[in-house]
């Protein structure tokens, strides 16, 4: 049996009594990659060698301080810059790119002692919600190697999902970190914007971006919030809000809790499957003490357009950079400066990176700035102002993380009103900055069905404190897909 | 409905310093044409007194002492560049 | 001349901070290429903007110095264009909140006084700087990319040549005197560009106009706005049609050329840059950077005219340079008479200083210094002559005139008798000098006054000298 499906409490113990060592579990975690790795497609590059060097050094550093993390693999997705280790954002533009800095979430991974096996696949440029869209390889669903993962965190999820890391670390701009979590059955949470230093976060759509973990328990997610979260002075739109400890909050003590549900949350373009173990998970959290009432979010029905408007029109902004001169992609056949950019840029670029580029560029432009980008800007206020005054009356919003479950790879494009119902469920939370998690809650046709749990700024503990009450309720989250078996 | 052409294509992306050939930006007319759908049914909600959202959060004055730090070396930053001569990124000439 | 010209200005300063605006990379002029960089200057992947606040405060000071109204609440916008020299693709400015507003600064010309009004000022992140070579490539370096810059941009209220030229005058006087640029152009620290029109005099409405770039110092600002004039004049007079356009000033020739057309092609997209939180001014704030600000030109000239009765033109010069003005204050401070302060600074020093191509605090010369050699010749210890030779070793070596005059012997005669006796052996030598006085002839006066110079080694006091001289010729 692999250590990868353990928990961090159960690797430390494990660790502390040395009964294994830090070399043994990192090489635990390469052994899985290479026996899975193959079918799932999950990983971009690993780097073995500096990984076992880094177990090698930990296992001799002393006994003392250790957290909770120590010597345990991550995994990292690959818009999140790694000093020395190519970050290419799944996209030709990048394919050699070195950074020469360490983002700031990565810096406190290696604090606090984790040790990082390798770079995650992912839609390129985050732009996508099945991870098809690399320009590199697409990754499977562990349950079912016919099915997306989901995206654009797909990699991040579906490594986590088939054992080969316990950790690992996704981006959510509209969606990115809850909706494979959903797919891949683990525990997704995007945080409250601010929460992470976005510093080294490869910027889609700023105002929207943040980096969350990827774990499969509840514990372990909010001992890895832990450890990335915080005021960071390379990141202006850092909060200085203080970072409570997530794990003191998980007591299963969720008596009086007052549960907000959306009627958008389970209405037209849902799933009925899914609707049920939503419906199911609900009596759950109901049994545990808490009070259900049902809500309306009126605007949530422009979220896709308003989403789309800020989110392109922001990545067009971040993506002009990519131009050939200092770094990346440039065309062999550009003769002058005007062919560098043009035919750089649209070499380098996938189609759906160029049509949000597009897209953001002319709700920009001067005659279509006031009608487009800072209207969407205004209906993002109303967005806000729906979740802030449902959260006058309730402490949480529950419903589910996305309309479907996991769909086939290269499948028909999903119908119009599904995609409504899936930007509806996770897009909103990113406009408002609010964080939310996705846990496991059930199973249709043998695919993970995700709920997600949406809390205030700030209150990433309550959130975390109703996941993991839900979690010791039930059992979703022992469940594993039978591609790991075997193994080990 | 605003609809947005293959012109519309080449004008924008004249900006974005992308390229198309006729026949692309015929079938970028049609993806983008989505979006545009999504950006026109905007216009229906009334935002007459809402304060457009910049930033997610309410924060101001986030400020930096002005003490030099972080310097990136030279070479190290030369290393990702194509081109180079006496220290400088090299370019063409704009035409 | 049938048309009214019609001028704005937009200047760039360059802010002395020692970082960068958006990066902590170090912000100085003159270092080996690229070796002042920030990975947020090259654009990296990831990175993200921090706010200097130096350059907030210094952007406020200029605002407040310039009679604006500062932003209670203001952010950054980004404005974007593909070009090497802007590795984000956009620039980190001001659109539509900058730090100053609706500001004004008086000038004067021909001794007519005129307020030129200034629309806004704001605060921006200066670009890269591009060598272009002849073998087709240019070569980038980013030092100068991130140095903090505010953004000057005046109403269309200059009306010739010379008003633009006294404004950028004021204009440089001004921000110096508040410390946050050395305002420099040849460093590049001061940068103008010029919107130039023309209309029929009594028309309301302004004609097409052109901007002229590649200003490189005032005067090429006056003679490249005087060119244009005349350049669109001749157009306007044929009967055709200015053409919106950007021209750069030719210092060779001496001609406006063609740069390129404006089109409908610049488009910056702005958008409110999501990476810098807003930033909000209070009144203790804007108290704090007000405190810090020096009395201006303005109020200077102003005092030195009514309170130390100096002329207005001597005022203007001297207040031209805060170095300057401060070094006249403490001269005067240290006992000086101000009308002869004035005098030297005016005449010896800056004679001096132009000379040597050099500035005040490259000579030894100090406020105590000055002042003391001034109190010499008022008090008569001192002629101006020798006070020159006093001068020249202040200025070079520096030290106290009292002590040098002692040193070098340099102490004037005043003693009657002694004079008298000199006097009287000129006069013995000088017969046909008296004859000529008798004569009519004065200058004959200013010869024998020479003499006694001459054998005194210029050490005699001349009206002394004088009226000895008239009383001896007088007994002859
Ligand atoms: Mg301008
Ligand atoms: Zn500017």
């Amino acid at each position: 049996m692999t250590l990868m499906k353990k928990t961090a409490a159960e690797l430390q113990a494990l660790l502390h009594n040395r009964e294994v060592s830090v070399k043994e579990v990192t090489e635990d975690s390469f052994k899985q990659i290479a026996a899975l790795d193959g079918k799932v497609k999950a990983f971009l590059a690993l780097t073995e060698e500096e990984a076992l060097a880094k177990a090698e050094a930990l296992d001799n550093s002393s006994i003392e301080g250790r957290g909770p993390l120590f010597g345990l693999p991550i995994g990292i997705k690959d818009n999140i810059v790694t000093k020395g280790t190519a970050t290419t954002c799944a996209s030709k533009m990048l394919e050699n790119f070195v950074p020469v800095y360490n983002a700031t979430a990565v810096e406190k991974v290696n604090d606090a002692g984790m040790v990082s096996v390798g770079k995650l696949n992912m839609d390129e440029f985050a732009m996508g919600s099945t991870t098809e869209r690399s320009a590199f390889q697409t990754t499977h669903n562990p349950w079912n190697l016919d099915c997306v993962p989901g995206g654009s965190s797909g990699g991040s999820a579906a490594a986590v999902a088939a054992g080969e890391v316990p950790f690992s670390l996704g981006t959510d701009t509209g969606g990115s970190v809850r909706q494979p979590a959903a797919f891949c059955g683990v525990v997704g949470m995007k945080p409250t914007y601010g929460r992470v230093s976005r510093s080294g976060l490869v910027a889609f759509a700023s105002s929207l971006d943040q980096i969350g973990p990827i774990t499969r328990t509840v514990e372990d997610n909010a001992l890895l919030l832990n450890a990335i979260s915080g005021v960071d002075h390379r990141d202006s739109s850092s909060s200085p809000q203080q970072v409570p400890d997530f794990k003191a909050a998980l007591t299963g003590d969720i008596k009086g809790l007052r549960i907000a549900v959306p009627k958008e949350y389970l209405g037209e373009g849902i799933e009925e499957d899914v609707k049920d173990k939503v419906r199911a998970s609900l009596k759950v959290l109901e049994s545990l003490g808490a009070s259900i009432g049902e809500v309306t979010l009126p605007h949530s029905k422009y979220a896709s357009s308003t989403y789309y408007t800020i989110a392109t029109a922001e990545a067009s902004s971040n993506l002009a950079r990519f131009d050939g001169i200092r770094y990346g992609y440039r065309s062999e056949s550009a003769k002058n400066l005007e062919e560098i950019y043009l035919r750089s840029r649209s070499e380098g670029f996938g189609t759906e990176v160029k049509k949000r580029i597009m897209y953001g560029t002319y709700a920009l432009s001067a005659d279509h700035h006031e009608e487009l980008y800072v209207k969407a800007m205004k209906v993002r206020t109303l967005i806000a102002q729906d979740f802030a005054s449902v959260f006058n009356n309730y402490d949480v919003i529950v419903g589910p993380t996305s309309a479907t479950t996991a769909y086939e790879i290269g499948g028909v494009a999903e119908n119009q009103v599904t995609l409504y119902a899936n930007d509806i469920l996770t897009v909103s939370v990113n406009l408002a900055g609010i964080p939310a998690i996705s846990i496991p809650c059930g199973f249709s046709n043998g695919l993970p069905v995700g709920l997600q749990i949406i809390g205030k700024h700030f209150d990433e503990a309550l959130i975390y404190k109703v996941a993991h009450a839900f979690e010791q309720a039930t059992d979703f989250h022992k469940r594993t897909p039978s591609i790991g078996e075997g193994t080990n | 409905m605003t609809k947005f052409t293959a012109e519309d294509v080449h004008y924008f992306a004249n900006f974005a310093k992308l390229t198309f050939s006729d026949q692309e930006a015929e079938v970028f007319s049609e993806i983008i044409s989505e979006l545009v759908e999504f950006g026109d049914a905007l216009k229906e909600v009334d935002t007459d007194n809402i304060e457009p959202m910049t930033h997610p959060l309410q924060m101001f004055n986030v400020l930096r002492e002005d003490v030099p730090q972080d310097v990136l070396d030279r070479d190290e930053m030369l290393a990702s560049v194509k081109e180079h001569e006496d220290g400088m990124i090299k370019v063409p000439n704009i035409l | 001349m049938n048309f009214e010209t019609i001028v704005g200005l937009e200047v760039h300063v360059e802010l002395k901070t020692d970082t960068k605006i958006f990066s902590p990379a170090p912000s100085h002029y003159g270092a080996e290429p690229n070796m002042n960089i920030h990975v947020k200057d090259l654009a990296y992947p990831g990175t993200l903007p921090t706010l200097n606040k130096q350059a907030v405060d210094f952007g406020m000071k200029a605002s407040m110095a310039l009679n604006c109204e500062v932003a209670d609440v203001m952010n950054f916008d980004r404005k974007h264009y593909f070009y090497p020299d802007n590795p984000a693709a956009y620039q980190i400015s001001q659109d539509k909140r900058p730090v100053g507003q609706n500001g004004w600064i008086e000038i004067e010309v021909e001794g007519k006084k005129k307020k030129i009004r200034i629309e806004r000022v704001h605060l921006e992140e200066d670009a890269g700087k591009l060598t272009h070579s002849d073998n087709g490539y240019s070569l980038v370096d980013l030092n100068r990319q991130g140095t903090p810059l505010i953004e000057i941009v005046t109403e269309a209220d200059i009306r010739s040549p010379e008003e633009a030229y006294a404004f950028l005058e004021k204009l440089k006087a001004i921000i110096q005197y508040t410390g946050v640029s050395d305002v420099r152009m040849e460093e590049g620290s001061l940068r103008c560009d010029a919107n130039i029109s023309l209309r029929p005099f009594g028309q309301e409405k302004f004609g097409t106009k052109t901007e002229l770039k590649n200003l490189n110092s005032f005067n090429f600002v006056r003679r490249g706005i005087a060119n244009e004039v005349e350049r669109q004049e001749k157009i306007l007079l044929s009967g055709e049609e200015i053409q919106q356009e950007t021209r750069r000033y030719d210092e060779a020739t001496g001609q406006t050329v063609l740069m390129r057309i404006k089109g409908s092609a610049n488009d910056y997209r702005f958008i409110n840059d999501p990476d810098l939180p807003e930033i909000h001014i209070d009144q203790e704030w804007k108290e704090r950077v007000r405190a810090e600000i020096p009395e201006l030109p303005d109020a200077r000239k102003a005092r030195y005219v009514n309170d130390l009765e100096l002329s207005e033109y001597d005022a203007h010069v001297l207040t031209l340079t805060k170095e300057m003005s401060d070094f006249f204050d403490a001269t005067v401070e240290a006992g000086a008479d101000a009308k002869l302060a004035s005098n030297w600074l005016m005449g010896e020093v800056s004679a001096y200083l132009n000379a040597e191509q050099k500035e005040l605090h490259d000579t030894a010369l100090t406020p105590e210094g000055l002042s003391s050699m001034i109190k010499l010749i008022t008090d008569g210890t001192i002629s101006s002559k020798i006070a020159k030779k006093v001068f020249k070793e202040l200025i070079e070596n520096g030290g106290n005139a009292a002590d040098i005059v002692k040193e070098k012997g340099l102490v004037q005669i005043s003693d009657e008798g002694t004079l008298r006796t000199i006097v009287t052996e000129i006069l013995d030598a000088n017969e046909q000098s008296i004859e000529d006085f008798k004569n009519g002839k004065d200058r004959a006066v200013g010869f024998l006054v020479g003499q006694v110079m001459k054998a005194t080694k210029g050490q005699a006091n001349p009206p002394l000298v004088n009226k000895i001289l008239l009383e001896e010729i007088n007994k002859r």
